[in-house]
């Protein structure tokens, strides 16, 4: 069965950066008028020659948004099961080898931080993992979702890449979500940033989005970690991943997220620096080419850049996230994988989109829809 | 010809009466206050909510109260987001069971993209859903046989969209709108793409018995304001329909007994 791997063979990373750097504004313009869902105007949208159009870049981007998406964002929080891992990813507090307070959490400690979150409002929730399928089984995680699918109305998984089978396992269990990131797409700095473990093979994570697809998961989020190769490039392989999973899987709705990385425990300093304004061009090229998609900004932004870049083209954001397990109801138990710039409270994070026009929509799916 | 009197004019639904003939839905607005004000202003009798957005174990849900709390309107609950015909049956059957009463929009969209309907597990859905005492109003493409299909399946009305959801570009499908008025036994009701008063109008002048708005006002700058705009152009399409308004491109002379009486 052909997958995503079959469809990106034939780009080489070298000739796409150098495509991309070379773009002109007629480039941009042409992307700007005809719309840019194919790789010239997703080039022309994340090139430099685009940054010089980002007033209208941002005004085009917020008008699709408000039209397709209205004036909403939906909120969710993340819930982190377990910080064991047994992988060395360089960027991530998780690292094996880092000397970090470790846990993974019981049946009783999940539901304790369930009834945390849903306390604070949330009925959207996504279950993280390290990997480490001796910590957290595929049965265990398949267990927690089903625990989670009685108390929260949409249940999304970010853990370690599955088969097919462990995917459908899953979306049987009631997970509507799956979210992973490629990380990097270039292959160099993917294996220099996962020298061991089971992340370290490149292809069986690049094609775990069309396995999710296959498994029949409603939302599927994928994005590199910005900060590890240059952004640009990056950034185009994931609008490529988009588009071919959006009509490959045409019936699940395909969201990109913007995870940018600062330094980690361990020393880890990132080697390509995104700066805030490449940030907000890259959220408005991906909504002018993905109209679409679900973008998602996490709690790694600060306050006041969340602020700006929401009304831009952002659907969904989490509000007063803890990347440690056991975070909401016990602080103490053990560390997080990286370190929360917007701490507000979700009561705060309301009151600053209402402020914007924008009306927070808490629960946008429900469990009834699944068995 | 019947005179038009928007005292008397009545829509009438599954035996049920509605003045209005402008359903609103409760979608993509800023805030409950701005969509209290639309309503307000629109002069509907009719609001659908998504049941994926309201906590139907939450009595004081803000969403599902803005919409029951309203004496003057009925709550249609819409089965948006269900992919197949078990999803959205399941999904009314839940909103029965928690009070929502059995009128529903039935929306089978499997994708996420352009919510377009899926005609087939609509038809299932519907067939379903009307033997289980369901008052059922399918959304659908423009399509004038599965029209005449879910009508004979005994649904309450039709509901074609005019281009696709939140796409404001009007009556893209004119042609067959026309065809299922012009064939329907039941009320027609152009839902999806509505995005100005003007096509709001041309649909009641085709002769929909009503229309269905959301995005549109939901996303203007001022939402009231064009609610109330989109009632008079509503009301004012139903009265040119009622007025023997004379057909498009017709330009013949003033009377046709001109060349018999020279």
């Amino acid at each position: 069965m052909k997958t995503f791997l079959d469809s990106v063979k034939n780009y080489s990373w070298g000739a796409v950066s150098e495509r991309i750097l070379s773009s002109t504004e007629d480039d941009v313009l042409r992307a700007l008028r005809n719309g840019a869902a194919d790789a010239e105007g997703i080039r022309a949208l994340l090139s430099p020659a685009a940054g010089k159009y980002l007033d209208i870049m941002s005004a085009l981007s917020a008008k699709i948004t408000r039209a397709r998406f209205g004036n909403t964002v939906q909120l969710y929080a993340p819930l982190y099961i377990s910080n064991e891992c047994s992988n060395r990813c360089l960027y991530c507090g998780f690292n094996a080898d880092n000397d970090i307070k470790r846990v993974t959490l019981n049946e009783e400690q999940i539901r304790e931080e369930a009834r945390a979150l849903h306390e604070k409002g949330f009925r959207h929730v996504l279950l993280l993992t390290g990997e480490d399928t001796r910590a957290v089984p595929a049965g265990s995680l398949r267990d927690a979702v089903e625990a989670m699918h009685s108390v929260f109305a949409s249940v999304s998984i970010e853990v370690y890449p599955m088969d097919a089978e462990g995917y459908r396992s899953m979306t049987e269990s009631g997970a509507d979500g799956l979210t992973l990131y490629q990380e990097t797409y270039n292959r160099g700095t993917y294996s220099a940033m996962h020298p061991s473990g089971k992340k370290s093979d490149y292809e069986w994570r690049l094609d775990a989005p069309d396995r999710g697809g296959m498994a029949g998961f409603r939302r599927i989020g994928i994005g590199a970690l910005l900060g590890l190769s240059d952004w640009r490039t990056d950034s185009f392989f994931t609008a490529l991943h988009a588009l071919y999973l959006s009509k490959k899987y045409w019936k699940t709705q395909v969201l990109v997220s913007f995870p940018r990385i600062r330094n980690a425990p361990g020393g880890f300093s990132p080697p390509a620096e995104v700066a805030d304004r490449d940030l907000a061009q890259l959220i408005c090229a991906m909504r002018i080419i993905l109209p679409d998609a679900g973008l998602v900004l996490s709690t790694r932004e600060p306050a006041r850049l969340r602020d700006r870049l929401v009304p831009l083209g952002i659907t969904s954001m989490s509000a007063g996230s803890k990347t440690s397990p056991g975070g909401y109801s016990d602080t103490g138990l053990a560390d997080g994988q990286f370190s929360v710039e917007d701490t507000r409270s979700p009561e705060e994070i309301t009151a600053m989109l209402k402020k914007s026009g924008l009306d927070p929509v808490w629960k946008d799916w429900d469990r009834g829809f699944l068995h | 010809m019947k005179s038009y009197d928007i005292k008397t004019d009545e829509l009438v639904i599954a035996g049920s009466a509605f003045r209005s003939r402008l359903f609103l839905g409760s979608g993509k607005f800023s805030s409950i206050a701005a969509m209290n004000s639309a309503i307000e202003e629109s002069g509907t009798e009719m609001v659908t909510v998504a049941l994926r957005r309201v906590d139907l174990e939450n009595p004081s849900d803000d969403l599902l109260s803005a919409v029951t709390g309203n004496k003057k309107i009925r709550l249609l609950p819409n089965t948006s987001g269900a992919r197949d015909a078990d999803e959205a049956v399941r999904l009314c059957r839940l909103a029965r069971e928690m009070g929502c009463g059995n009128w529903v929009k039935l929306e089978v969209t499997p994708d996420p993209r352009f919510l377009l309907p899926d005609p087939i597990e609509t038809l299932k859905a519907a067939e379903i859903l009307v033997k289980e005492g369901f008052t059922v109003l399918p959304y659908i493409n423009a399509d004038p046989i599965l029209a005449k299909r879910l009508e004979e399946a005994g649904c309450a009305t039709v509901m074609p969209l005019g281009s696709p959801i939140g796409s404001n570009r009007g009556l893209r499908t004119e042609d067959n709108l026309r065809i299922i008025i012009g064939m329907s036994n039941v009320p027609v009701v152009v839902d999806a793409g509505i995005g100005a008063p003007s096509q709001a109008a041309r649909a009641m002048e085709m002769g929909a018995d009503a229309v269905l708005v959301n995005t549109a006002i939901a996303t203007a700058g001022d939402p009231a304001s064009l609610a109330g705009a989109f009632r008079m152009a509503v009301e004012a399409g139903r009265r040119a329909m009622l007025s023997g308004m004379p057909p498009e491109g017709d330009a013949s002379a003033s009377s046709p007994l001109d060349g018999l009486l020279r």
